[in-house]
């Protein structure tokens, strides 16, 4: 069954100072099924968080709508959760206050509160930091945080914007596992964008091709790895197949990105 | 040891603040007691610590000055009390700004000291003009800095709010009012910098008590001592506030500092 539909999806954000509009995506497809992990790939500026704030809510579609459980999208709410690039966790506020605050939001008691808490600051490795401001944590632990705090919102979907692309490569491989892992263990529906090949392939059911701006979604690639998946599966003869078709394919669109005209 | 931008340990710091106080109070004592400044114009330190002395004992000063802490304190709270919601309002909201912003800023620029002749005839001499005066002087400039404060809260954290489930009302509770509230303690630290010498000036024309007043009369009396003590009675009583209000903060936004 599918969870989500994009349908027609396409954004066109008016010029600045009477300059050309810039049309950022073109009419795009795509649907998830309950308990998929898809990806999103395509080389930057393409328009991959453009679709993701349109899913969220956060942004409106020029044309074409979004479904969640049949119902279209129309404004953000909890039922979409969501990590972004940037360091979002709110300073004032703890690792403990931070994960609970869609908690507090929907008047959760606090006993209830305590415990979700507590859940998610084991499975995203945050033990001991409960009390930390996020100004004291690490990039890392602050992903952690802010994916912690997505995730006790219990979501239908959780929506990923390069959450790890600020991060060092060794950590990223880290929280990489930890993500693959919280999802082999409750199957969230998860959309996640990224630039990376080897985390798309990593991390992903199924991958979706974006065509560089404005971008479109030109192929879809289904990723027959079993799970659970290992670290040591990224060097497996079936990983480099999957890494040399999709190479080829962004490549392409990565040349015509580079060459295009403004 | 002048690299740029270098930090210099604590101690040293102290020292070389100490340093200036001394230098300044012996180029003090060099000029008056060395015969260089006639004592007519400028007493020397101890003329000046007898004449405070003086002050206290004969004259009640220590009435002087709690009119005057209590009149900066008053304007100073209902300027903010008006001020504050209103900036957040302002920053919040961009049509509440578009009304408010232009009329605001033009009030800004306007000296509150060329008010007293107009705020004399219509308040008198008395306690509302000399509030009126502060009001004046401190309202307008709280009332923009806090909404450039708000307005600057960060939108992506808005957007992340938004996700978690938060409404309007929950966006400027729980995420534009706690990350603004440093940085409005800020403004409210300076700008009350800026009412103290407000109310001196309100004081020095038509008053009949307060730090200023003594130093019109002192004038009269041409007693550079006790006009000397006085100046540096109202310097003193900043530094105080300062460190109050520095403490202050310190303790009620400790994620702020953690760095
Ligand atoms: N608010 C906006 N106004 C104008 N142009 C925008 C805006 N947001 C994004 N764009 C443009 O849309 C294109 C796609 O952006 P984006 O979705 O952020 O790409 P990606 O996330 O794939 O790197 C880019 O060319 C970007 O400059
Ligand atoms: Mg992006």
């Amino acid at each position: 069954m599918s969870r989500l539909k994009i349908e027609g999806v396409a954004r066109v954000f008016p010029g600045v100072r009477k300059g050309p509009p810039t049309q950022a995506l073109q009419p795009t497809d795509l649907e998830v099924a309950d308990n998929d992990f898809i990806a999103i790939l395509g080389p930057s500026g393409c328009g991959k968080s453009t679709l993701l704030r349109i899913v969220a809510g956060l942004d409106q579609p020029s044309a074409g709508r979004v479904l969640l459980d049949g119902e279209p999208i129309t404004s953000p709410g909890p039922d979409r959760g969501m990590v972004f690039q940037s360091y979002t966790l709110f300073p004032w506020l703890s690792v403990r206050d931070n994960i609970a605050f869609g908690l507090r939001e929907r008047g959760v008691p606090e006993a209830e509160q305590e415990a979700v808490v507590r859940r998610y600051v084991e499975r995203t490795g945050l033990e001991g930091f409960e009390n930390h401001y996020p100004r004291m944590l690490s990039g890392g632990m602050q992903q952690r945080t802010a994916l912690a705090r997505a995730l006790a919102n219990d979501p239908a979907i959780l929506l990923l914007d390069e959450p790890f692309g600020a991060l060092d490569n060794q950590t990223r491989a880290l929280m990489q596992e930890l993500l693959l892992g919280i999802w082999e263990a409750d199957r969230k529906t998860v959309l996640f964008v990224t630039h990376d090949i080897d985390e798309a392939i990593f991390m992903a059911n199924r991958v979706a091709v974006m065509s560089a701006r404005p971008g479109r979604i030109k192929t879809e690639l289904r990723i027959e790895l079993p799970h659970p998946r290992h670290y040591r599966m990224k060097t497996t003869p079936e990983f480099a197949a999957y890494k040399a078709r999709l190479t080829e394919e962004i490549r392409e669109e990565s040349i015509r990105a580079a060459t295009m005209q403004p | 040891m002048f690299e740029p931008l270098k930090p210099i340990p604590p101690g040293r710091r102290a020292v070389l603040g100490v340093l200036f106080f001394a230098l300044f109070f012996a180029a003090w004592a060099g000029a008056t007691y060395g015969g260089l400044v006639k004592p007519l114009f400028l007493a020397d330190p101890l003329k000046t610590l007898n004449a405070g002395v003086t002050l206290f004992v004969e004259f009640g000063f220590a009435k002087d000055i709690v009119m005057t802490i209590w009149r900066v304190v008053g304007g100073f709270v209902i300027a903010a009390a008006i001020g504050v919601p209103l900036g957040i309002a302002m920053g919040a909201f961009k049509p509440v700004e578009a009304f408010f912003e232009p009329f605001i800023s033009f009030a800004r620029y306007l000296p509150a000291s060329a008010f007293i002749p107009l705020l004399i005839l219509w308040a008198g001499i008395g306690e509302s003009q000399k509030l009126a005066l502060i009001f004046i002087g401190s309202f307008f400039q709280i009332v923009l800095m806090v909404a450039v404060t708000v307005g600057a809260t960060r939108m992506d954290m808005v957007e992340a709010a938004y996700t978690l489930g938060a409404d309007r009302i929950s966006i400027v509770r729980r995420v534009i009012l706690p990350g603004s509230a440093p940085q409005i303690a800020e403004t409210l630290r300076l700008v009350l910098g800026w009412a103290w010498t407000y109310v001196i000036v309100a004081e020095l024309i038509g008053a009949s008590s307060g730090i200023g007043h003594m130093i019109m009369d002192s004038q009269r009396l041409l007693d550079t001592g006790q006009m000397i003590f006085g100046i540096v009675v109202i310097g003193l009583i900043g530094l105080v506030s300062d460190f109050l209000f520095k403490t202050l903060n310190e303790r009620l936004f400790p994620w702020n500092l953690a760095r």
